[in-house]
C-alpha cells in the first residue's frame, strides 16, 4: 500500500518544526512523540478515551491522538514541556500544586491531567469541586489519584472549599 | 490505518468537488473519524479537510431563530451566551456529551454524523456487521445487546444513534442546510437520519459529496423557560446515554400548552416522541400526568433481551425529565 508523505510544519512550545516527509496518517500525538521526540505527552488508549495525550492548541485543550498532525499546522501547540517558564526553572503553578498535593502515583496520566487543567483554568469551570470533577472527566487516572488532582486544581483556581465530608 | 491522501481545499465548492469522488470522505473536527481510521473501520483513499473553510458562526436572527454553522465547535456553541439564554436545552445536551477536550475539537455538523457506538460495529474483530460490511449479518441480535435500540430497529440492525445534541435539535424542530455542487436544500433533522431497514450502512439522506453547511433552529420562544435534558448512563460523566430525554414545555399557568420531546439511547435515530407530546398538550403540570404520558414513549418498542430494561427505564427517565423541566421535581 502506498504511503502518502506530506510536508508538515508544526509550531510547538514557541518553536517551529519542519517535517518534510510525514505520513499523512500521522496523528499530532505521534508527531510530537516519534518525530519531535517530545515524549512528555503520553499515549494511553490512542482513541480519545483516556486523556493522557492532552495538549493545548491555541490555548484550548484537545486530545492529540484524535488530531491529524497535518491539520494542526496553523495552531500554536503547547505540551507539558512548554509549560514551565524560563527553561523549566520555574514550574507552572499547577505543576507545583500537583507536587504539593501528591496528585499522582504512577504518573502516566499526569502530563495529560496538568495540560487539561491548564485548559480548564482558562475555561473557568472551576466554581466548585463538583464542577472541576465534571470538567476533568476526560482524563482518567488508573491509580485513582482523583481526590488529590481535584484538590490541586482547586487550590490554583481559588475554588471555594467544600463543606467537610465531601466524598 | 489505511493510507489516504489528505486534501486541504481552499473553499467549500472545491471541497465538494473533491468530496464527490469515490472513496473520498470529509474530515472536520475528526474526533470520530480518527477513531474509525485507527481501527480500520473507515478506509477512505482521500480525506477532504473542512477545517478553516466550513462555516463556524453561531448566529441568532431578529426573529429569535438560531443558525449554527456546521463547523461550530461543540464547546463554542455550549458557551455561547445567546444559545444559553434562548436554547438552554442545546447547551445542556452539548455539555453532557463526550469530554471537554473532544468538545473543543468536534463540530456540531460532525456530531450529527458520528457513527454508532455499537460494540460490534466498532470492533472489526467481529466479521459480521451490516453497517460496516453490508450483508454480513448482525451479531447484536443474539449477542450482547444491552446498549441497543428498542425503537426503529430492523432484522438487519439495532444500533443506536449516539448523539446527545441531535436529540435536543430534533425536539426543537431543527433543520439542516445541505449543499451539493449545484444546489442547496433544507431537510428537517427528524427526516435527516434514516431507519436501518435493510440498508443500515446508509445512515442519512446525504448524497455523495453533499455537505451539512448549517443547522437552523426555529425560535424556541417560551419553550426555553421549561426545558431539561436528562441523560442516564453507566457512569456519571464522559459516557454515552443508555437512555436520555430532551423535553421542552410551553406552559400557561399550571397547564402545558404544548410539549416538545425527543429521546436518545432508545432509537436507531434521535427519536421524536409525538404520541407523548399529544398526551401532554393541555395536561396539568403534575407527576401523575407525566407518568401517564410517558407510558406512550415505549409504544411500539421491541427489546432483544439485553436491552429489555430500557422499556421501563425510558418511561421513568422521561417522567423525571418532565418533572425537572416543569419545576415539580
Amino acid at each position: 500500500m502506498p504511503v502518502h508523505a506530506i510536508q508538515v510544519t508544526l509550531h510547538v512550545n514557541g518553536q517551529q518544526y519542519s517535517l518534510p516527509h510525514l505520513d499523512s496518517r500521522t496523528t499530532l500525538l505521534d508527531a510530537l512523540r516519534e518525530h519531535l521526540k517530545l515524549t512528555g505527552t503520553k499515549k494511553g488508549c490512542g482513541l480519545g478515551m483516556c486523556g493522557a495525550c492532552t495538549v493545548l492548541a491555541d490555548g484550548r485543550r484537545i486530545k492529540s491522538c484524535l488530531a491529524l498532525a497535518a491539520l494542526y499546522q496553523d495552531h500554536d501547540i503547547t505540551t507539558i514541556e512548554g509549560l514551565a517558564q524560563g527553561n523549566a526553572a520555574e514550574l507552572h503553578p499547577l505543576q507545583t500544586a500537583f507536587i504539593e498535593h501528591d496528585a499522582f502515583q504512577c504518573g502516566y496520566c499526569t502530563s495529560g491531567q496538568i495540560m487539561s487543567a491548564v485548559g480548564l483554568l482558562r475555561e473557568g469551570h472551576t466554581r466548585s469541586l463538583t464542577e472541576i470533577r465534571e470538567f476533568m472527566s476526560g482524563n482518567l487516572c488508573r491509580c485513582g489519584a482523583y481526590m488529590n488532582i481535584a484538590a490541586a486544581i482547586a487550590e490554583v483556581a481559588g475554588t471555594p472549599r467544600e463543606p467537610a465530608g465531601f466524598p | 490505518m489505511f493510507p489516504f491522501t489528505l486534501e486541504q481545499p481552499s473553499d467549500i465548492p472545491a471541497a465538494i468537488q473533491l468530496g464527490e469522488a469515490p472513496a473520498a470522505e470529509y474530515i472536520a473536527g475528526g474526533t470520530d473519524m480518527v477513531q474509525l481510521l485507527v481501527d480500520d473501520i473507515r478506509r477512505p483513499e482521500r480525506l477532504i479537510a473542512l477545517g478553516g473553510i466550513v462555516d463556524n458562526r453561531i448566529e441568532t436572527a431578529p426573529d429569535g431563530s438560531l443558525r449554527l454553522g456546521a463547523g461550530a465547535r461543540m464547546s463554542d456553541v455550549a458557551d455561547d451566551p445567546a444559545v444559553r439564554a434562548s436554547f438552554p436545552l442545546i447547551a445542556e445536551t452539548l455539555l453532557a456529551s463526550a469530554s471537554p477536550q473532544v468538545r473543543n475539537m468536534a463540530t456540531v455538523g460532525g456530531n450529527l454524523l458520528q457513527r454508532t457506538r455499537c460494540p460490534y460495529f466498532r470492533d472489526p474483530g467481529f466479521r459480521r456487521c451490516n453497517k460496516r460490511s453490508p450483508g454480513t449479518g448482525c451479531e447484536a441480535m443474539e449477542g450482547v445487546n444491552r446498549t441497543h435500540a428498542v425503537l426503529g430497529g430492523s432484522d438487519h440492525c439495532i444500533a443506536t444513534h449516539a448523539s446527545d445534541v441531535a436529540v435536543a435539535l430534533v425536539a426543537l424542530n431543527a433543520s439542516v442546510h445541505l449543499r451539493r455542487r449545484s444546489s442547496e436544500r433544507v431537510v428537517r433533522l427528524e427526516d435527516f437520519h434514516r431507519l436501518p431497514e435493510s440498508t443500515p450502512h446508509l445512515e442519512t439522506v446525504l448524497e455523495p459529496g453533499e455537505l451539512i453547511v448549517a443547522i437552523e433552529v426555529p425560535p424556541a420562544g417560551s419553550f426555553a423557560q421549561h426545558s431539561h435534558y436528562l441523560k442516564v448512563r453507566d457512569r456519571a460523566s464522559f459516557e454515552f446515554a443508555l437512555v436520555s430525554a430532551a423535553v421542552a414545555l410551553n406552559t400557561e399557568g399550571d397547564r402545558i400548552r404544548s410539549a416538545r420531546i425527543a429521546m436518545g439511547g432508545v432509537g436507531t435515530k434521535p427519536w421524536r416522541m409525538h404520541a407523548v407530546e399529544e398526551a401532554l398538550a393541555g395536561s396539568a403540570l403534575d407527576s401523575s400526568a407525566f407518568r401517564m404520558a410517558s407510558e406512550r414513549s415505549a409504544g411500539g418498542a421491541v427489546s432483544r433481551g439485553g436491552n429489555a430494561f430500557k422499556l421501563e427505564l425510558m418511561k421513568r427517565t422521561l417522567t423525571r425529565a418532565l418533572e425537572i423541566a416543569a419545576g415539580t421535581a
